[in-house]
Parts: C-alpha cells; structure tokens; sequence
C-alpha cells in the first residue's frame, strides 16, 4: 500500500496544506499559529509557504477569532479556525452557538458557513484544567453543526480535508494525547474516494459485545478488546460525533447484543448518554443488558498527578464489559 | 510597521545607567539601605525559585504548565510593595513569584507547583492556579482575561461594604485584546470601583509580538475609551515601579476609581518553560538578558555602596537556602489522596453524586 509514516500532528498539517493547495478560499488563522507554528506545531510550515495573508496570527480573541470567521464564510471563504486548548474555547462560545450553528437555519439555508474550529482536545498529557477537558457533548447538543474526531493519522489527513470542504460548520476535535502516533498513511485519491467523514467503522470485528469509542478512547478500546481472552470484543470507532452514525452501531448490537460506550468526558449528560438512549430505543429487543457507559468522573479535570485515575483505562473498560455480561 | 509599543528601552538604560553613576546618591535619595537591600532580596529570591522551579519541571517533578516569573521580579515586588497587606490581588497563570511576595510561603507555593496536599491549593491548582485567603491573593487564573471580571466584582463588593480596599488585577499584554478586558474596564470605570488593572508588557503575547496584536500597541492609552486614566512605567525599576504604583492605589483608594498601569520588561525565556521561543531573533533573545532587571538593580546598589560583596554573598547564600529549603518540603510532601477527587465539587452532597473510588468497579453495586 502507497503510504508515507506521518504521526496525526503531521497528517492535520499535510491534510491543511492539500487543502490550502487545493483551494485558494482556504485560510487558517488563530492564536500563533503563523511564525510560531501552534503550540502543538500542526501548523508548522504553513506561513511560511502560504504566506501572512492566509496563515493569519491572530490577537488573542477567541470570540474575534470565530467571528471573523464567520464574516469570511459569508463571503465565500473556508477559514480553519485553531483554538488552542480545549478549555480557551469558551469564550468564543457565544459566536459558535449562536452565530455560526444557527445562521444557515437562520437565513432560510441563504448563507453557508464553511468553517472549521480545530480543537485540540482530551487528557493524557499532564496538562492540568484548561488543557485537558474533553467539551463534544457542548457542541453536539447545538444543532447546526457538525462534529468530528479522529483516532488515527489516516482519518486525520482525510478528515481534515473533508471537514474544510463540508458546506456546515464543523468542530474537529483532535486528541492531543495522540498527536505523536505514528502510522502510514495513504495520500493518493481525494476527499470523495476517502471513507465519509459521517461514516463510524468497526475496527475490530467481535461478537459477544461492541464497544464504541471515538477519538483518544479508540486506542484503549482495541487495547481492551485485545486483553480480553474469554469474550470477542467488536471495537467501533465513531468519527462522527455529530450526526452519529446509527446504523453502523444498531447493526453491530443487533448481532452482539451488548453494549458498552466509553469516552474521556464525564458521564453524566455525555455523549454516551444520548448514544444509549438511542440504542435503548432501536435495539431493545436484541439487547441483553442494559447500555453500560465508562468514562471521566463528574469532578472538574483533576491535577496531573490523579489523572491517570480520572481517564478511563483499560481496566475501567474491561470492568464496564463484566458489567454487561452480569446480567 | 511603526514600533510605536517597544520604548526605546536599552537606549534609555544606558542613559539612565550614566546618570546615575554621575550622581549615584540622587536615585535613592530618601531611600532607606535596609529596604532596597530587602527589595534587591526579594527579587532575587524569586528569581531563584523560579529557576529552581524550571528545574524540577524538567526533571519532571511538576506536572502541567508552568509559567515563570523571570525578567518580571522588579515588576512584581514593586507592585506588591504599593499594596497594603489588607488589599486583594488577581493575577494571570505567572504568578509564582506575586503569590510569594504577596506573603505565601515559598515552600507553599513549591508544594502546589509539585502538585502536593500542602501546597497552598492542597496540589489542585497547580503552577497556574495559586489561591491564599490569607494574603488575598484572589487567585491565579489559566484563561486569558478570566481574572478581570472577578476583580472587578471584588471590587463592588469593597464598594457596597464601604471599607478601603483596594483590589489589583495584574495581566499579560495579550489580554487587552479579549474582550473581558474592555468589558472589566468599562464597568469599572462606570461603577467607580477601586481596582488598579496592571498590564505585564513583555512585547510578546506567546509568540506574538503586541504590535502585531494589538491595534493601539501603546498600552497604557487602551483605557481611554473607558476614560481610565493610564500610566506606562519601567517594569525593570523596582523603585519606579513602587512609587508609579502606589500612587495609583492611593488614588484608587481616596478617588473610587480605576486606574490602568502598563509595565514593560523582558521575558527572559519563553513563554512557559516548555516554549523554546524559537520564534525570537538571536538579537531579541540577547535584548531580554540585557534588561535583567536584577543585574541592572545590583548595579545601582552596588554603585551606591549600599550592596558589597559580603552583602551580596550573604543574601545569595540566604535566597539559595530558602528556596532549597521549598523544594526539600515539597519534595517531601504527600500527593493529593486518590480520595480527594471528589471532595471539592459541591460544598454539600448531591444526589447522584459518584463517590467510587477510581480502582473500583464501574457502577458496583
């Protein structure tokens, strides 16, 4: 298989530059991201070959930031907004939730918003409050946008591409924890031949019990799966978190019969939740426990030394599998 | 781009360096020996911890980010020296060294950079969120701009009790752009509130230089449009620093009013210890260690006589055991129990609320 060796920090910045390539209408603005690259440099190198007017540091303004954004969308641009650290997203709350999802609705589908806010997103590095949350559930409770994450360095040269070209907004989350994993990925074809950006894929088939995850999980998931001797462990990694795709989860439950979600968020009012739910409703018939969530404990993002007991781990994974085979 | 931010700052060192070995008694007319002795001590102490600090991140013993305090010693001590003890202070996430001279204990600082049960947010804040009541120090805080609201309401509250505090809100330069900036001001300045904004210009927000950021670079006119009055002074003059800040808290207390203060100094290194500030010229970087504001004090006060050798050698000796003395204790402290995960949420128990431990079960019955 053609493929070049690229952690998921490289793969975003490959994908962001076909896409600055590809079309001209593509900007990338944010807080250093420019001369300094981003603090996590996904965008090293852009500046220098795209120049100052398309690789824009910008002052220190998250709501500016996406408002501008949106102004630039308008007239017929494709900004990449960074927000630096999950946590520094809030102040741009205002112009997310209530400008950029709703204007589209808001204009009787008149105005198209092509904007993407790349979040680097999760725990596992130490980082402390701020640094570390895990905010999906935020923006897939907000209609009018679209919500992504990857898992690996393949989607995230892929996805990053799709996500530029969607005609929605769309909040692509990228699990800080694994910016370093590396992996071949394939380069050639193009955002259309590339698995969809709304599709879910298993990437373990199993059959006594699927396990859903997305983003930074979907690596302790298949870990999981994988130190699991007595049960074959179905791993499904989401990608889409808004719209989730349904029927790749239905599909698999119908045929195991058990499920178990996991994310890094906390679990009350998560996206697990309204994934059980759902499942509740359409597969009732075919479950044989209840839907078992695992994930980030209802307390604010704990110190660096107690995260390791805050993140779900392998063993909280494999605890919320016994659980649904108690039953 | 015209550098209209940047004042001339070398140039007017070596001006003012001249001066003052013309006349080196003039500056610290008035002055009493003992107490610039205990400034230069004061910075130098910080300085020290903030080095021994980056030390111990690097060898991993903190955790997170960490922000230091170096080329801002000068700034610091002056300001805190303008504060009376009952007065309140907000600061940003690089605060270590106000939080020390505000009156926390080093060692209680140190434990909280290690992340341990006796650091002075019980290891839950961390470098970025130092909490003491005890001195009010209101808090550190790791958004940009977060802490200027809530000096604010620190501030009616002073106000509806009719007492005479005074509350000082220290900020990078970045901050003036966010929009919690010019809300802050503009309620303050309407409301009359006592709070003195301090700008912390280092010319760098991250990477970005403050006039490639901010549209009137010149900071201290940036409350005009609240009609605050502002004032720019050299943050690498501990006494300037002083006496600029505390006319401002004096007027704040007497006048019901706010005030805004730039002070410029030079970052010394990147903006936290893991920014290896690459983004700095060679001659940018040799420009920060040329306004280390403790040589050029160690310089007057040695000029004056006031600070020998032995002097030096002693308060060095001093400084290096206070600050080995907080990294013994915090290395010798306990971590935060697994079990205080969940004790801080709520003042009172929830419904609902999770209380298993990590290691237990999921949803054990």
């Amino acid at each position: 298989m053609s493929g070049t060796e690229l952690t998921l920090g490289k793969a975003i910045n490959a994908g962001l530059r076909r896409a600055m390539e590809n079309d001209p209408k593509v900007l990338v603005m944010g807080e250093d991201v420019g001369r300094l690259g981003g603090v996590f440099r996904v965008t090293d190198g852009l500046y220098k070959d795209f120049g100052a007017d398309r690789v824009i540091d910008t002052p220190l303004a998250e709501s500016g930031i996406i408002g501008t954004a949106i102004g630039l969308a308008l007239r017929g641009y494709r900004p990449v907004c960074e927000i630096q650290f999950d946590g520094f997203f809030f102040p741009a709350a205002d112009q997310t939730f209530t400008q950029l999802a709703k204007l589209r609705a808001r204009s009787e589908g008149r105005l198209s918003l092509p904007v993407v806010i790349r979040i680097p997103y999760g725990g596992g590095i130490g980082a402390v409050e701020h640094h570390s949350e895990s905010p999906e559930a935020y923006f897939t409770h907000t209609a009018g946008l679209r919500v992504v994450t990857v898992a690996t360095p393949e989607d995230a040269y892929w996805m990053i591409q799709q996500a530029i070209a969607c005609p929605d907004p769309v909040v692509f989350l990228e699990p800080k924890r694994r910016y370093w994993d590396k992996a071949p990925v394939r380069t050639d074809g193009s955002v259309d031949t590339a698995t969809p950006m709304g599709e879910a894929r298993i990437v373990r088939p199993g059959t006594d019990v699927t396990l859903v995850a997305y983003g930074p999980m979907v690596k302790v998931a298949l870990h999981a799966a994988e130190a699991d001797t007595e049960r074959s462990i179905e791993v499904i990694d989401l990608r889409s978190l808004s719209p989730v795709d349904y029927d790749t989860v239905y599909e698999s439950v119908r045929r195991t019969g058990r499920l178990v979600v996991t994310h890094e968020a906390p679990v009350t009012s998560g996206l697990g939740a309204e994934i059980a739910a759902r499942v509740t409703e359409a597969c009732f018939y075919h479950l044989e426990a209840p839907v078992i969530r695992v994930g980030g404990f209802d307390t604010p993002y704990p110190p660096s030394r107690l995260e390791e007991y805050y993140l779900p781990d392998l063993d909280r994974v494999l605890d919320g599998v016994d659980r649904t085979f108690a039953y | 781009m015209a550098d209209t931010a940047k004042p001339k700052a070398t140039g007017k060192t070596g001006s003012r360096r001249r001066a003052a070995r013309n006349n080196a008694d003039s500056h610290f007319n008035g002055e009493k020996p003992e107490v610039l002795l205990d400034y230069y001590r004061q910075m130098l102490l910080i300085r020290r911890f903030e080095e021994r600090a980056a030390q111990a991140y690097t060898q991993a013993r903190i955790g997170g980010y960490c922000h230091l305090n170096l080329g801002e010693e000068a700034t610091i001590v002056g300001l805190m020296e303008a504060l009376q003890e009952r007065d309140y202070l907000f600061t940003n996430y690089r605060e270590h060294g106000y939080a020390i001279a505000k009156g926390t204990h080093p060692r209680e600082v140190m434990a909280e950079l290690y992340g341990r049960s006796t650091g002075v947010s019980k290891g839950w804040g961390g470098s970025m969120h130092l909490f003491d009541a005890r001195t009010r120090l209101l808090g550190g805080y790791g958004i940009v701009g977060g802490q200027l609201p809530l000096a604010v309401g620190a501030a009616l509250a002073i106000t509806y009790r009719g007492s005479d505090e005074v509350v000082m809100c220290q900020m990078g330069d970045g901050t003036t752009n966010i929009g919690a900036f010019h809300e802050s001001l503009n309620i303050a300045s309407l409301w009359n509130l006592p709070v003195i904004f301090v700008v912390i210009n280092n010319f760098t927000g991250m990477g970005t230089p403050v006039e490639r950021s901010s549209a009137e670079p010149e900071l201290y006119k940036r409350g005009s449009a609240y009609r605050i009055e502002g004032v720019r002074v050299d943050g690498r003059d501990v006494l300037a620093v002083r006496d600029t800040a505390t006319t401002l808290v004096e007027r704040a207390r007497s006048e019901h009013r706010p005030f805004l203060l730039e002070a410029f100094s030079y970052r010394m290194k990147g903006h936290s210890v893991v920014d290896p500030a690459k983004y700095r010229t060679k001659e940018e970087a040799e420009e920060a260690l040329a306004n280390d504001p403790i040589a050029m004090f160690e310089e007057r006060l040695t000029e004056a006589g006031i600070l020998t050798d032995e002097i030096k050698k002693e308060i060095a000796e001093s400084v290096k055991a206070e600050v080995a003395d907080a990294a013994d204790f915090a290395e010798n402290s306990p971590h935060p129990e697994v079990s205080t995960l969940f004790d801080y949420t709520y003042a009172t128990p929830v419904a609902n609320e999770s209380r298993r431990m990590p290691a237990d079960p999921v949803f054990a019955e």
